[in-house]
């Protein structure tokens, strides 16, 4: 579904992504992890085409995404930033109104659409007419994801969906994203550099280190044959404490 | 979303083109332009030439008084904003046609002829600079003329700005009389003889006709050394603006020897002490019926709208152009940069001396000062244009992008909106500044508020400056009110404060 060729990134004369290669299969999330700056937002923009590669190719089912349109882009791949990047001047219904507007949609298509998400997210429509600093953290996800999903693209790309939410909050919504992303069978990437998210999401994982794919697999993989000592140092450094699992005992 | 500042942008520019225009009358016939520098003696005397003109019946009179400093008047004259004012022959030759050798009427208008202007028809007095110093201290100090002055040089003296800055005035004094005064500040003329009553300065500069020499019980030093030269009060005008009025001009010539230096003396105090009119002592001199005329809101109604006028008008055309500066500035790296300090500069230089810049280039009246205002209305338009779309948060520009959005969509849907706030901020800072500068306006004969404030310094007559700035600090709240009204219209609700 998603295939990177060689590909690398410069931002500047800095070298973000070094000559990545990996395969993502369709219907399945995955998750790629890294710590600050190793270049896993990267990934994500040369996915949704806000940046194109410097040298290396992208494939979207045998489609190099150069030959597409932004707009084209934009169909097939729905994008949740960090913090969801809600407009604040507008209501999170007219957040979701604008996804559509290069589309040319009618009124009550563009409703009905909402509604259904509305129903699939499970937020109260009358939450939509409030603007975004109105709403809380996990409702401004929901509405960033009905956002990414309006135009009903096969890819969903999300940066940190759980970044920015409180530890119950962010209990709840993890089970609620792997419902939906269950319900809807559609690719999905997510960002993380949480451990714990990872091994809950990712059918396939792949962790960044300055830029360079360090190591592809599962999540079984990464702890029973980490590639090398920063992989096995990444995975267990949050692993509970000998104190906590005391504590649980 | 049903409020865009773009479709607003819109009804405002049409606005404007319907608006700048009323002030062109039809001309039928041009009026005679009478102009008069502002103190009290240029106000009654254009007054009088006014009145006399109005007399004769062939013409009618534009009244165009308080023009500010002798270069703003002089260069009005030139250029033909006015057509005629009253002058000093000693200001003619030293200030404008820089010869001090020109002593006579004869050697004047030979000059001034290749200028296409005449001065003539002296009214029959000598106002000529002059030194006093209170009655009192001349006594107690033995000062009888300039040269006494010599073994007091440390006395506090206080002189007008012009004065300080001619080449006639102090400096070229202190050389004929060999004289090094210590103590010396430059201030407003009203203001002289206040600070000398008040005791912060014993010297003043006078005029020789001043009412207020008798007001304040001065004793005028004796210019032993012959050092000021004679400033005898003509006519100065334009032959060709006068030349196919035959009866008027022969009104204005039996003006000649009319006026006394005791006469003007008594007018100028009837001004000044018994709080006549202009025209009332004018109508006094040419012997006429008086007519009395105190508080008009007639004449307030007529300032509040020179005044709108100049505010919105040059509000609206900075608009116009500063949004798009401020956007553009954004779009590009140095030239912005270098626009907004360029901006900036122009901002520093002091209202009254931009208003004199101009004046050379187009004239007085309305013109300059609306281009006066709409320089300083643009900073704050242009910089604030420039910060409201410059801290837009990146990530929301990236999330517009992932959404396909094309340029105009962006630009409208969201870019404009986010910066929205910050652009109407510099608006309503520009508004308020524009209707306090706009005061100033009156110097270059725009009219406004400041027409009576300035009329009013002039008489030192409180009740007429209040008349203009009382109303001027209202407007500049409702002004003020006016602008979070819009604001609240435009902004977003999402943006706003207590949404």
């Amino acid at each position: 579904m998603i295939r990177f060729d060689q590909v690398s990134m410069n931002y500047g004369n800095r070298e973000v992504l070094k000559a990545v290669s990996v395969n993502l299969q369709e219907g399945q999330t995955h998750v790629i992890w890294g710590t600050s700056g190793s270049g896993k937002t990267s990934f994500l923009r040369l996915l949704s085409g806000l940046m194109r590669p410097t040298s290396g190719s992208i494939f979207l089912k045998d489609q190099n995404i150069n030959e597409l349109s932004q707009t084209q882009l934009a169909q097939r791949i729905g994008y949740v930033i960090q913090e969801g990047g809600l407009f604040p001047h507008l209501t999170a219904r007219e957040n979701l109104e604008l996804a559509t507007l290069t589309r040319k949609w009618s009124k009550l298509e563009t409703a009905k659409r909402i509604e259904e998400l509305a129903a699939l997210v499970q937020i109260d429509p009358k939450d939509l007419e409030r603007f975004a600093k109105q709403l809380s953290g996990g409702q401004r996800q929901r509405v960033a994801l009905i956002r990414a999903l309006m135009l009903d693209p096969q890819i969903i790309l999300l940066d940190e969906p759980l970044g920015a939410l409180d530890p119950l909050v962010r209990a709840d919504l993890q089970k609620e994203l792997k419902r939906i992303f269950n319900t809807l069978k559609k690719t999905v990437v997510l960002v993380t550099h949480d451990i714990g998210e990872g091994a809950f999401f990712g059918h396939s994982i792949t962790l960044f280190h300055q830029g360079r794919l360090v190591q592809h697999g599962d999540f079984n993989a990464f702890v029973r044959q980490p590639k090398n000592e920063f992989v096995s140092r990444f995975v267990s450094a949050q692993a509970p404490t000998p104190e906590l699992l005391e504590a649980f005992r | 979303m049903t409020t865009y500042l773009l479709q607003r942008l819109g009804a405002l520019i049409c606005l404007l083109s319907m608006v700048i225009s009323p002030s062109s009358r039809a001309e039928t016939e041009r009026p005679i332009r009478v102009g008069s520098k502002i103190f009290t003696e240029s106000f009654v005397l254009a007054e009088i030439i006014a009145q006399t003109i109005e007399d004769a019946g062939e013409v009618k009179v534009e009244r165009r008084f308080g023009l500010g400093a002798t270069g703003i008047v002089f260069e009005s004259l030139k250029t033909g904003d006015i057509d005629i004012y009253p002058e000093y022959t000693g200001t003619i030759a030293e200030i404008f046609l820089k010869d001090q050798s020109l002593k006579t009427e004869a050697a004047l208008n030979s000059k001034l002829q290749t200028l296409g202007l005449q001065a003539d028809t002296p009214f029959g007095f000598n106002n000529t600079y002059a030194l006093a110093i209170g009655r009192e201290q001349a006594l107690k100090l033995g000062i009888r003329t300039i040269s006494d002055l010599l073994v007091h040089q440390d006395i506090r003296a206080g002189f007008t700005h012009e004065f300080l800055k001619r080449q006639d005035g102090l400096e070229a004094l202190s050389r004929h009389y060999g004289l090094q005064l210590h103590n010396v500040v430059g201030m407003e003329h009203s203001l002289l003889y206040q600070s000398l009553a008040d005791g912060k300065i014993d010297l003043v500069e006078v005029y020789s006709t001043d009412a207020k020499v008798a007001k304040y019980d001065l004793v005028v030093l004796e210019d032993d050394r012959h050092f000021f030269p004679n400033y005898k009060a003509v006519l100065f005008y334009r032959p060709s603006s006068l030349s196919r009025y035959p009866r008027t001009l022969q009104a204005l010539k039996k003006l000649a020897n009319s006026i006394s230096g005791a006469q003007m003396i008594k007018l100028n105090a009837k001004v000044e002490l018994d709080r006549a009119s202009f025209a009332q002592a004018a109508a006094f001199q040419l012997d006429k019926a008086v007519e009395k005329k105190t508080f008009s809101l007639e004449a307030i109604g007529q300032r509040t709208v020179e005044h709108l006028f100049l505010v919105f008008v040059s509000l609206l055309l900075a608009i116009v152009v500063g949004l798009p500066l401020g956007y553009w500035a954004t779009r590009t790296r140095w030239w912005g940069s270098a626009l907004i300090a360029g901006i900036g500069i122009l901002q520093t230089i002091p209202s009254l001396a931009l208003l004199c810049f101009l004046v050379p280039v187009f004239g007085i009246g309305y013109l300059p000062a609306v281009i006066a205002l709409f320089l300083y209305a643009l900073l704050p338009i242009v910089r604030n244009t420039f910060l409201g779309f410059h801290q837009i948060d990146p990530r929301l520009i990236e999330s517009a992008r992932t959404l396909a959005l094309e340029p105009w969509q962006m630009f409208r849907r969201v870019e404009l909106p986010l910066a929205s706030p910050s652009i109407l901020a510099g608006i309503k800072i520009s508004a308020v500044i524009n209707v306090g500068t706009a005061t100033l306006a009156a110097f270059i004969g725009a009219g406004g508020y400041g027409a009576l404030v300035v009329t009013g310094l002039t008489l030192n007559d409180t009740n007429l400056i209040l008349q203009g700035a009382i109303p001027s600090a209202i407007l500049a709240l409702l002004i003020h009110g006016l602008s979070e009204w819009l604001s609240k219209k435009l902004i977003p609700r999402g943006l706003q404060e207590n949404a």
